[in-house]
């Protein structure tokens, strides 16, 4: 049985790997039929990552080592989250590693690299980006610790597994505290991921750009390491959200071939509902301005606020 | 004395209707700057005209109350003295000057000299000082697929302290190219100044020309290029206000407009055989004649635009999201923007209600009256606005053009100029008053030919109404002007 953890352990890390791509690609589709234009192929971020990692690297001429080194430590953090994060199954050796609050220690060690990396060919646009991820940042950790506070008041553990051990076990829907805190979740995997309205990730102005202008000095395979990471990173945030609100499909406790096959369309389903949805949260809204977004986080705090309140006060 | 003083003393020019040139000397020059400013004219163009060991003529075109002023300063050959500067009453002269000394080598007296269009030195840039205040560089080069520009903030945190702009990095040298074509091929490349004014700008070369070559279109002539013009608002009209629900993240007005925009540009294709109608206005009229199906197609397509542009319009004003962007951002004031002198849209939105269409009509504009749109908001909302009420105005005009086309020929046999002869042309395109100067040479030359267009004005005033603002909400101000770099760069 053993065996089979490590397998279905490192088929997630695959998966999540694979897949991520095509999440991004699926919302890209999603969008475009939104907008009433013809859609890229749902292949095409794979394509634009091949295209990256052949391509030679530039590197500015003052770039200090840190710079080489962020690609890779970004990319790590996200395989690794991808490895911490229940999505196909709470029986596996890296998920009971770690529990929720590291995951989020570990998604701010990688913001930390990606701004100083930003920040260390001393362009104009990379400070600015990096000035305004940490301030994204900074609000945004506080309400994703909220939202998990919630969450594991109901199954008192701050371990992911148990987090979904217990909603999986329990009765079908959320309860009221949990709808709170997915809203409250949802709002900062917007601005985590730098989703409209808090960031445009397909804008080509400069001036405008949160994550974009972090990656201007970037090109060829560490470009492609840093578009992979944040491809990553939505997909663990989606995932982040099942493993908390929705871990319907997730094999829970030994894990069988009968709970792989279970888990893995079941995934691949809610990742498809999951991208459509951010596609159409993204093509009905525009984005703020960079000034508004305190106030957009500070209602995702409130909202998971509220979901403990509700909690406390309320038991439910 | 008040410019009714001067007004009788100026003589017609041949091209545009009422444009008149006044000769002045030094002094002169000056009083009548300051008879402008106090009725409330603005200064339109200003260019040198020779060399100061051969002698020059400095002209600067006046917009005011009675109709245009094309004051003359001669300058003695050998003369190396400066002009008059006009900086103090007109600051937008202060460009015009510094690129106009570039080009000829004709100083004016003000105290700005910094080079404009070449660019061998570093550009001293206004130094902002202060705890926490930096600077961000933005072009020549930026991300997008745009006119090369450098813009320098200095800003503190993410708001803007201030702003300047350097161009000049597309210069070509028109001026000198025109000497070098025939006189009856200059509006060839008169549309190609600013791509996206190709209908105003050879209109104006046009009517320059056929002014100082004393020939009169043939009506049809007339009122087909009014069509031309009234396409290139709609189009160029369209597409902003798609790009400028883009840069607010709103990528679905961008999609819908880019398809209103190519509807009407195929239409306009099916119907002058070419999408953006360069050198469809010919010396003496039109090179294509409309057909009846190019007007039917046209019809059409307008017809569409109009009504899909109403019901955008309601999208783009109950959005929160939008409005939020939109509204109260890039303000330019009436007052501010009566003292610089802005043109055109960008004017229309500030409560600077001129537009050569209704104050020095040709035909077909004489008979057919233009409903002017002028708000007072003066921010991106009010740009928008502006926007999308010509783009109504533009299907109303293009409907009523187009069923009261006269019949008969549309070009006229244009007689060769005489030596010396000269003639400015003032079309109202899109973007504002366009303006061409023509001189003719001997034999079927050009001796000058000047083009002015109207961003030369509203440049500056992008560098003020982004002030207080800040840094992520300067490309939407900056789109909602929507200027030419290679109109003003020459």
């Amino acid at each position: 049985m053993n065996a089979l953890e490590w397998l279905t352990q490192l088929l997630e890390g695959v998966v999540a790997l694979a897949a991520a791509p095509a999440l991004l690609g699926w919302v890209n589709q999603c969008r475009a039929w939104l907008q009433n234009r013809r859609a890229p192929s749902l292949w095409q971020p794979y394509r634009n990552l091949r295209k990256l990692l052949h391509k030679e690297v530039l590197i500015a001429e003052n770039a200090s080592p840190l710079f080489r080194l962020a690609p890779y430590v970004i990319f790590g953090a996200m395989v690794l989250a991808a490895g911490i994060i229940p999505s196909m199954g709470t029986r596996l050796p890296l998920v009971a590693s770690a529990d929720a609050i590291a995951l989020v220690g570990l998604f701010a060690a990688a913001r930390m690299f990606m701004a100083l990396a930003a920040m260390d060919v001393g362009t104009a646009f990379g400070t600015m980006g990096a000035r305004r991820e940490m301030m994204v940042g900074f609000l945004a950790e506080p309400a994703l610790l909220m939202v998990i506070l919630v969450a594991s008041l109901t199954s008192s553990s701050t371990a992911l597994p148990a987090i979904t051990e217990a909603l999986a076990s329990g009765h079908l829907g959320l309860s009221p505290s949990l709808a709170f805190s997915a809203v409250a979740f949802v709002l900062v995997l917007l601005a985590e991921n730098a989703r409209i309205p808090v960031d445009n990730p397909a804008t080509h102005l400069e001036l405008t750009m949160i994550h974009e202008a972090m990656l201007l000095e970037y090109s060829g395979r560490h470009l492609a390491l840093m578009e992979w990471a944040a491809q990553l990173k939505l997909f663990n945030y989606v995932c982040i959200g099942f493993a908390l609100f929705l871990p319907w499909g997730v094999a829970v406790g030994a894990i069988g071939p009968v709970g792989l096959l279970v888990a893995v369309p079941a995934l691949a389903l809610k990742l498809a509902a999951a991208g459509a949805g951010l596609a159409l949260i993204e093509t009905v809204s525009a984005k703020m301005r960079v000034m508004r977004i305190p106030e957009f986080l500070a209602t995702a705090f409130l909202f998971a606020v509220l979901g403990l309140l509700v909690h406390v006060l309320l038991g439910a | 004395m008040p410019l009714t003083g001067w007004w009788p003393r100026a003589q017609p020019v041949a091209g545009a209707p009422g444009v008149r040139r006044l000769a002045v000397g030094p002094q002169e020059w000056t009083q009548v700057a300051e008879a402008v400013a106090a009725g409330g004219g603005v200064l339109h163009a200003l260019w040198v005209n020779g060399t100061p060991a051969e002698g020059a003529q400095v002209y600067a075109v006046y917009l005011c109350a009675p109709g245009a002023l094309a004051v003359e300063l001669t300058l003695a050959a050998g003369d190396a003295r400066p002009y008059p500067g006009l900086q103090g009453r007109f600051p937008a002269a202060s460009r015009l000057q510094r690129a106009a000394f570039e080009l000829t080598g004709v100083r004016s007296s003000d105290a700005d000299r910094r080079a404009w269009l070449v660019h061998a030195d570093p550009y001293p840039f206004t130094r902002v000082d202060g705890e926490g205040v930096h600077e961000i560089a933005v072009g020549p080069v930026h991300a997008g697929t745009i006119e090369p520009g450098h813009f320098r903030f200095s800003v503190v945190g993410e708001k803007v302290l201030r702003l300047e702009a350097h161009l000049g990095y597309v210069h070509r040298g028109l001026e000198r190219r025109f000497t070098a074509l025939p006189i009856l091929a200059g509006h060839r490349l008169a549309a190609r100044v600013s791509g996206d004014s190709a209908v105003a700008f050879s209109w104006a070369y046009c009517q320059a020309l056929e002014g100082l070559a004393g020939a009169t279109i043939p009506p049809r002539a007339a009122w087909l290029r009014a069509v031309c013009l009234e396409l290139e608002r709609l189009a160029n009209h369209l597409g902003d206000l798609g790009a400028l629900g883009n840069d607010a993240g709103f990528a679905f007005g961008l999609t819908q407009f880019s398809r209103l925009k190519e509807d009407v540009l195929r239409a306009t294709a099916a119907a002058f055989g070419q999408r953006y109608l360069f050198d469809v206005l010919v010396p003496g009229g039109l090179s294509v004649d409309l057909a009846g199906d190019g007007a039917r197609a046209l019809a059409d397509a307008i017809r569409g635009a109009c009504a899909e542009s109403a019901e955008l319009r309601t999208i783009y004003d109950e959005h929160e999201g939008v409005r939020a962007r939109f509204s109260g951002t890039g303000r330019l004031g009436p007052a501010l923007a009566a003292q610089l002198g802005v043109l055109g849209l960008v004017g229309r939105a500030s409560g600077q209600g001129r537009d050569a269409r209704l104050d020095l009509p040709c035909l077909p504009y004489t008979e057919l009256p233009v409903a002017k749109v002028v708000l007072h908001d003066g921010d991106v909302a009010a740009r928008v606005a502006v926007r999308f009420e010509e783009v109504q105005e533009c299907g109303r005009l293009l409907r009523q053009l187009l069923s009261k086309v006269p019949d008969g020929p549309c070009t006229a046999v244009l007689e060769e100029p005489a030596d010396g002869a000269f003639g400015i042309g003032l079309i109202e395109g899109w973007r504002g008053p366009v303006l061409v100067a023509l001189q003719a040479g001997p034999a079927g030359t050009v001796r000058f030919c000047h083009p002015h267009d109207p961003s030369w004005q509203n440049w500056p005033a992008l560098e003020y109404a982004i002030l207080g603002n800040i840094v992520p909400d300067f490309p939407l101000i900056n789109k909602s002007f929507n200027l030419s770099y290679s109109g003003v760069d020459l």
